[in-house]
């Protein structure tokens, strides 16, 4: 009961604080927090990145094994995301088998990779039918302010920048890299009280009725959206949240994801 | 899988099942279906066969993830082994989580949930047979179930996916189209007010055809919005002049 009630105070607190066109930590309603990106950190990782939005912090591993592909798709690879949202990162996550938010969360970075086919999953296939490399996507959240999408998405597409394909543990020869054909940015933003948001934190995220993620490629084409919470939003909401969205995610994709 | 344009899905300007780009599939409605849910219906969209239950509002279980101040809304999509080409494993897997939440929560702001602290209000979607838009024929249906169940609501919700096959944006993807197409996008809204509950997108769409596929979904909520409350009336003027010829 305790917490309710604090989340509540939290509640109205950013809500007037948005009402007066304020933000926590003083941010102007279309910035995001501070972000910094860390490449590479995880030795036993094909790929790696360590990404910070703020006080949320993500760590985003790939794993490439070797395993069959699909029946229906023989000659491509494959890839399988999956989000944890361990105890370690919040009070109110719980150990146990994946909720409908670490599902969620999974599936809206898997949808960012896989439907801008940044990766060419043709370029998996070793042998048609029989062997293929398998891409584990693994988001391990560490602290959770809000935003895990944003964060968990830049940090996915971070880590396979850099990806290897450990041909050698296998006993095989052949490329070690594999170039990624677009960068996918995902940029949430929360509706409080009629205005919108850029890269909403924990307690905003409570305030908010609605967010919409929307995932676009280098080009400013769009590769995934994703609306969650309890509320509505009009056409134009929609609209103008897109725009804001690509315009966003080509600012972060310059910054942070760039080649090494 | 988008894999893009394998195959052609639009020839002569019409698509492979006759229609025109802005055409639904025929709907049909059939409500109050099952006698033990206090609220049901019936649905086909295509070759969609779906059926939803609602029950409630009754007791919240388990009682801590009760609500002190409003009724807690489950939603259940649920497809059935026998629905889809390839058997489908039974019970929920990652994909059906999802729906159910984002299904779930194009019901919140219509629900007037404030009227049933700890209570629950439980709607359970069946999948019988599946042809592409599936989460949305469930929205549709378990509208007009929670209509049949009395459930108070400020509005109905009304749900439509738009797609782009061989380039262009159309209506109401199938099975084949989806399948082969480059990008689906699934709504839900109050069509009263115009107010989008659900938003969903994976493929590729330019911010041009985002937007025609907007406006051509939110057209096409308006259309099934008045065959859901058509099918309402018709429903409860029937079951009135019975309740009168009885008194007769």
């Amino acid at each position: 009961m305790g917490l309710e009630i604090i989340a509540d105070i939290r509640k109205d607190y950013v809500c007037n604080l948005v009402r007066g066109g304020k933000r926590e930590e003083g941010r102007g309603f279309r910035e995001y927090r501070e972000i910094s990106v860390e490449r590479d950190i995880i030795k036993r990782a094909e790929g790696s990145a360590r990404v910070k939005i703020g006080d949320t912090e993500v760590l985003v591993g790939v794993k490439v094994e070797l395993g069959e592909p699909f029946s229906d798709t023989p000659d491509k690879g494959v890839i399988i995301t999956n989000a944890e949202l361990v105890p370690l990162a919040s009070p109110e996550f719980e150990s146990g088998p994946p909720n409908e938010n670490s599902v969620q969360l999974a599936r809206v970075v898997d949808r960012g990779i896989r439907e801008s086919k940044a990766i060419d999953l043709k370029k998996l296939c070793i042998e048609e039918g029989e062997k293929v490399w398998i891409v584990f996507i693994d988001v391990h959240v560490l602290d959770n302010d809000g935003n895990l999408v944003d964060a968990a998405a830049l940090g996915a597409i971070a880590a396979l920048l850099n990806i290897r394909i450990p041909n050698e543990r296998y006993g095989l020869t052949g490329e070690n890299t594999l170039p990624m054909r677009d960068t996918p940015v995902a940029v949430t933003m929360a509706e409080v009280e009629g205005n919108i948001l850029v890269d909403p934190n924990f307690n905003e995220e409570n305030a908010a009725t609605s967010r919409l993620t929307v995932i676009s490629n280098a080009d400013g084409s769009l590769s995934g959206m994703q609306k969650s919470g309890s509320g509505g939003l009009k056409e134009e909401e929609v609209v103008e949240m897109v725009e804001i969205g690509i315009e966003k995610a080509r600012e972060i994709r310059e910054k942070y994801l760039s080649p090494l | 899988m988008k894999e893009g344009t394998e195959r052609k899905l639009i020839i002569d300007g019409k698509r492979l099942d006759g229609r025109g780009f802005e055409e639904l599939r025929p709907i049909k409605i059939e409500i109050g279906v099952l006698k033990r849910a206090d609220g049901s219906c019936y649905l086909e969209v295509g070759d969609n066969k779906v059926i939803a239950a609602v029950y409630g509002p009754r007791e919240m279980h388990p009682r801590h993830a009760q609500d002190a101040k409003m009724a807690v809304i489950k939603y259940r999509y649920n497809m059935a082994p026998f629905s889809v080409d390839d058997r489908k494993r039974p019970g929920p897997d990652r994909r059906s989580v999802e729906i159910s939440k984002v299904s779930r929560e194009a019901f919140d702001p219509v629900i007037m949930k404030e009227y049933y602290p700890k209570m629950a209000i439980e709607v359970y979607v069946e999948m019988l047979q599946s042809d592409a838009g599936t989460r949305t024929a469930g929205i549709n249906a378990a509208s007009i179930a929670l209509a049949d169940a009395g459930i108070p609501m400020t509005d109905l919700v009304s749900s439509i996916a738009v797609g782009k096959i061989d380039g262009e944006v159309v209506l109401d993807l199938t099975g084949v189209e989806d399948n082969n197409g480059e990008a689906d996008m699934p709504i839900a809204m109050i069509a009263r007010t115009n107010t989008i509950t659900a938003l969903q997108m994976d493929g590729h769409l330019t911010k041009e055809e985002f937007k025609r596929g907007l406006k051509l979904a939110m057209g096409a909520c308006h259309q099934i919005y008045e065959l859901q409350r058509a099918a309402l009336i018709e429903r409860y003027s029937k079951s009135e002049e019975r309740e009168e010829k009885k008194r007769d």
